[in-house]
């Protein structure tokens, strides 16, 4: 089954990617580098700190356009993979591997299958 | 709160945490359905917290609640029978007041073990049952230690109770030939309880230690009979013991051949040691037994400085040969290791490759073994890797510093 991770970030946290590179990244680069190696990744990305984010809506045919990520929670998005396991254990042990599993969450969702033809 | 009912919380508190198991077994004994137990159990302790606060602590609070539960499970069956509700709320005082005797309570814990892990109970849920109706811990508690949703592991153990009602499981000690099985059983449990959380043997634990560490003293108290019990207990307490040194004062990773012995817990070195001289002196060697053993070796090298790293490859191989397992096998390399023997430990690990590509602890002993045959590169390729496997901050920290430049 093909699952998604998506990494939530305390503030704290996603400030070391700037005041504790080295280790932070580190981390990450290990944690990315051990599911690489599983042959079970199938996507994703991470992504900027949500201050670089634009959020759009259009609203009666009018663009709104805002600074910032659609919603100002106290763990931000920090990105997110997808990858292919056997079952939700599997993908949970993934999950807690994750440098962020225990400075902010994890939210381990099963993709949906492609369309029927 | 005023003193009296803050003493009256606080004994309370006690009951439930002492009495808690030996309760349940005396009010699910007959009827065999522990869920019923414990919400008249639950319902006798919110009890004991309005009234002792005004009526004072009685001399024998567990025969108390003992009573109060066996009342309130009296009169959900008779709400159950009749539909009727109607209560002879003065006797039920009466009967509160009343200065209880204190008889002697038999303990029938062992039963509540043994129906706990009973074979016809589901393997997985069996170490879960026994936190929840032995110690009352939470489904929430249980469930994050063993890494699954509260509201799954609510289910599973409704499930498992119902089961043991409806099924007819008997709370009964097994006859002497399905003894030994039925013990084994309980010892995995606790060992489960134990493991849960630990993940690729993070340094850490989780707090169900205590919890695995007060079962284990129990069954050696329960069945003073079983070698392999008493192992267990020495393994966990001598574990244990090390827990303050495995972190340093910053909170980082500390690996046992670094670990400042004095901030061991000397009682609990105490105490493990002398369970495996017991369990040693029974004449029946066992698993437990071994990797008590082979903690004890380590922690007298450690205390002595004498290399023990002969014995303890023989232990492995011992261990191996009874109960052979991954961790044991990671384990016997690293020894090899530490006894200068790493090309012996490479092929050792190499044959295990195969089941280990995800294993953190195998990646980190491959580094272990890499570094000491001078293969810097091929080490750090190895630590980064096992720290992208691990759960645990500080381990992955450690682990990413170990090999560096």
């Amino acid at each position: 089954m093909q699952y998604a991770l998506i990494y939530h970030e305390t503030a704290a946290e996603l400030a070391r990617r700037d005041n504790d590179t080295s280790a932070y990244w580190g981390a990450w680069d290990a944690y990315m580098g051990a599911m690489g190696a599983a042959g079970i990744m199938r996507g994703g990305a991470g992504l900027l700190p949500p201050t670089t984010a634009t959020t759009l809506r259009i609203a009666g045919g009018e663009w709104q356009v805002e600074d910032g990520p659609f919603a100002d929670t106290r763990e931000k998005l920090g990105g997110f993979v997808v990858i292919e396991v056997a079952d939700l254990d599997a993908a949970l042990a993934w999950a807690a591997r994750a440098p962020c599993a225990g400075a902010g969450s994890v939210e381990v969702r099963p993709t949906l299958p492609p369309p029927a033809a | 709160m005023t003193p009296a009912a803050s003493a009256a919380h606080r004994a309370a508190e006690a009951a439930a945490r002492t009495a808690y198991g030996r309760l349940v077994a005396l009010l699910a004994r007959d009827s065999r359905d522990l869920a019923a137990a414990e919400d008249a159990l639950a319902t006798a302790l919110a009890r004991a917290l309005a009234r002792w606060p005004d009526d004072g602590v009685p001399a024998n609070p567990d025969a108390w609640l003992l009573t109060v539960a066996r009342r309130e499970l009296g009169h959900r069956r008779a709400r159950a029978a009749t539909a009727l509700a109607a209560e002879p709320a003065l006797a039920l005082l009466d009967d509160e007041r009343a200065d209880t005797p204190a008889p002697d309570l038999p303990d029938e814990r062992l039963k509540l073990l043994f129906v706990c892990t009973h074979p016809a109970i589901t393997p997985r849920i069996q170490a879960p049952l026994m936190l929840q109706v032995v110690l009352g811990l939470d489904a929430a508690r249980i469930a994050a230690a063993f890494l699954v949703s509260p509201a799954a592991m609510g289910q599973a153990l409704v499930r498992a109770k119902a089961r043991i009602r409806d099924a007819g499981i008997a709370f009964a000690v097994p006859p002497p030939e399905q003894r030994p099985a039925r013990l084994a059983a309980i010892r995995t449990a606790i060992y489960a309880a134990y493991g849960a959380g630990w993940g690729d043997a993070a340094p850490t634990g989780n707090d169900l230690a205590a919890e695995a560490l007060f079962l284990a003293r129990l069954v050696t108290g329960l069945a003073p009979d079983d070698a392999e019990a008493a192992g267990l207990l020495a393994l966990i307490a001598l574990c244990e013991a090390r827990r303050p040194a495995r972190r340093d004062a910053h909170g980082a990773y500390v690996p046992l051949d670094r670990q400042d012995v004095r901030r061991w817990d000397r009682d609990l070195v105490r105490e493990g040691e002398a369970a495996l001289r017991r369990a040693a002196a029974m004449g029946q060697p066992g698993r437990f037994q071994l990797e008590a053993a082979i903690q004890s070796l380590h922690h007298q090298q450690r205390f002595t400085g004498a290399d023990l790293s002969l014995p303890l490859i023989g232990l492995y191989d011992r261990l191996l040969a009874i109960a052979p397992s991954i961790g044991a096998a990671i384990a016997r390399a690293a020894a090899l290791t530490a006894a200068g023997a790493a090309a012996a430990a490479l092929a050792a690990l190499d044959a295990l490759a195969e089941r280990c590509r995800d294993h953190q602890p195998w990646w980190a002993a491959r580094a272990d073994a890499l570094a000491a045959l001078g293969d810097g590169a091929a080490a750090r390729d190895a630590a980064v890797r096992a720290a992208g496997l691990s759960q645990d901050p500080a381990e992955r920290a450690f682990l990413l510093g170990r090999h560096a430049g």
